[in-house]
């Protein structure tokens, strides 16, 4: 019993590595039902007309990638078959790269132009003031998009003089981007929002959620599986569902193992005599 | 002897990568261009974090700095060519030296500003950085406390105020409603510490208590899921992009 209650830490590792790869190699469907939340971002989606713009903020970095980048690309492939007109940005650097490459590789699945069916704005610093000054003018904010061409004369952004005019803006979010935007974009300018988060933030965005200050949130790798099957279409996030419920499983098996263990070994004994 | 397994452990795994990887390349499953080394390179560097696991080594903290320095690297350029050159360099500085257009004047205060910030390398000179930094801690408190008194209290307190039952809500609604003012209310009291928790105010402080478990609990669940992910990812681009067993 007393080796049981110091396992070495590397065989669990070995355990939770073994359940991925297993779970990955071996063919099985799990369903993924879309919740409330997630389908409420489709359906604002669905109910915009051709044209509409969308604006997608791509504030996270490689470390967030495996959660929010399927997401992204779930979306963009959403926005494309809508024919809405799609503005990226970012407001974390290191996001850069992964915002650009997702917005291009999808865009060119559907054949859209850069400049007339999406724009890149790219990245810029200041991120609260970054969002004032894109809620007064778009054009002082990004007088060019990552490319370097000239913003006022991109026909993509036509209608648009600042965030008054977007029609809907989602924060693929890592970090607390999803806050700033709401207190100092959403709040300020009066436009609908949505959000996507990694799992770790999500439990504090729920309250927004209930405050309807966003109305939809997407929470890691599984709000983006939720939508990848709304949207029909489903990649990364879908496959990564079955090693994510093999491992929950086994973390739970972990759980009940260690207390069993712990109840057995008669630590509840001695925590109770200790007090 | 410990030290001695230890080394030879991290020669023999990366000797087994490097012939897998020659391998590859010998059979034709990676191609010698730039996008499969790419893959290679990040097959390592997977590898060598997740090495960690076993035990901190020379190759896991080769590439903990390495990831370090290219992030910032890579900070420096974006900001370098989105914000610094076509907000500064390109409007400012090129006209003044070259006169091919006006330059934008106005600009002489962000980039003065920016340029005193820097100052407190100096022991002499730090003292002009108070100047910027005042600047900032003005404006941001200016903006940021409003408009945070408006979305995190007052929007935040709506929900806690909805009534119970004003029609067309459903049941389990009516019970959401109810749960939030509890639980409000509860966690309230435990943070209540002007007063003893016994009798009734010790009860609800205990419900609070309740409500911070289950609020934490899901916190760490969301977490166990959020670190479950990134494992899963990574393992999917060894699995089907590097050794392409996984279609």
């Amino acid at each position: 019993m007393e080796r049981l209650l110091r396992i070495d830490r590397r065989i669990i590792f070995a355990f939770v590595a073994v359940a991925v790869i297993v779970s990955l190699l071996l063919e099985f469907r799990l369903p993924v039902p879309a919740t409330p939340p997630v389908e409420n971002i489709f359906s604002k989606i669905e109910s915009l007309p051709q044209g509409a713009h969308l604006l997608l903020a791509f504030d996270y970095d490689p470390s967030s990638k495996e959660e929010l980048q399927p997401m992204a690309i779930a979306l963009l492939h959403h926005c494309y078959q809508k024919n809405l007109r799609v503005i990226g940005m970012t407001l974390w650097p290191g996001g850069t790269g992964l915002a650009e490459q997702a917005v291009t590789q999808v865009a060119s699945q559907y054949g859209k132009k850069n400049g007339e069916d999406y724009v890149f704005l790219g990245y810029k610093p200041g991120v609260a003031s970054l969002i004032i000054n894109m809620g007064e003018d778009l054009y002082t904010a990004f007088p060019k998009d990552f490319y370097g061409n000239d913003t006022s004369t991109l026909p993509a952004l036509k209608g648009v003089e600042s965030l008054k005019d977007i029609d809907y803006v989602i924060d693929l979010a890592a970090g607390a981007t999803i806050e700033t935007w709401i207190a100092f974009g959403k709040e300020k300018y009066r436009f609908e929002m949505g959000a996507g988060c990694t799992a770790v933030i999500g439990p504090d965005l729920y309250p927004f959620l209930d405050s309807r200050q966003i109305n939809g949130l997407m929470a890691g790798l599984k709000g983006a599986a939720e939508y990848e099957s709304l949207v029909g279409r489903k990649a990364q996030a879908t496959e990564g569902m079955r090693p994510q419920s093999v491992t929950h499983v086994l973390v739970i098996v972990f759980i009940l193992f260690s207390n069993a263990v712990f109840i057995l070994s008669g630590g509840l004994r001695t925590v109770r005599r200790g007090k | 002897m410990r030290k001695d397994r230890d080394f030879w452990i991290l020669v023999g795994t990366l000797a087994l990568f490097g012939a897998v990887n020659i391998s590859f390349f010998l059979v034709g499953r990676l191609q010698v261009n730039w996008e499969d080394f790419g893959i290679v390179l990040a097959a390592g560097i997977t590898l060598t974090m997740y090495s960690f696991l076993y035990k901190d080594n020379p190759a896991f903290k080769i590439a903990e700095n390495m990831y370090v320095g290219v992030a910032l690297g890579y900070t420096v350029i974006i900001t370098w060519f989105n914000a610094l050159k076509p907000d500064l360099y390109d409007p400012l500085l090129v006209p003044l030296f070259t006169w091919e257009r006006t330059p934008e004047y106005l600009l002489f205060a962000p980039m003065v500003l920016g340029v005193f910030m820097l100052m407190r390398l100096s022991t002499r000179l730090a003292w002009l950085s108070r100047w910027p930094f005042a600047f900032v801690v003005g404006l941001g408190a200016g903006i940021t406390i409003p408009n945070y008194i408006h979305t995190f209290v007052l929007k935040q307190i709506e929900p806690s105020l909805r009534p119970v039952f004003s029609g067309g809500e459903t049941v389990y609604m009516s019970i959401n409603t109810l749960l939030i003012l509890l639980g409000v209310i509860s966690v309230l009291i435990y943070f209540f510490f002007s007063t003893e928790h016994k009798g009734p105010i010790g009860v609800v402080s205990k419900i609070g208590i309740w409500f911070l478990m289950v609020s934490f609990g899901a916190s760490f669940g969301y977490t166990v899921m959020g670190r479950m992910s990134l494992l899963i990812g990574r393992t999917m681009f060894l699995l089907k992009d590097w050794l392409g067993v996984v279609q």
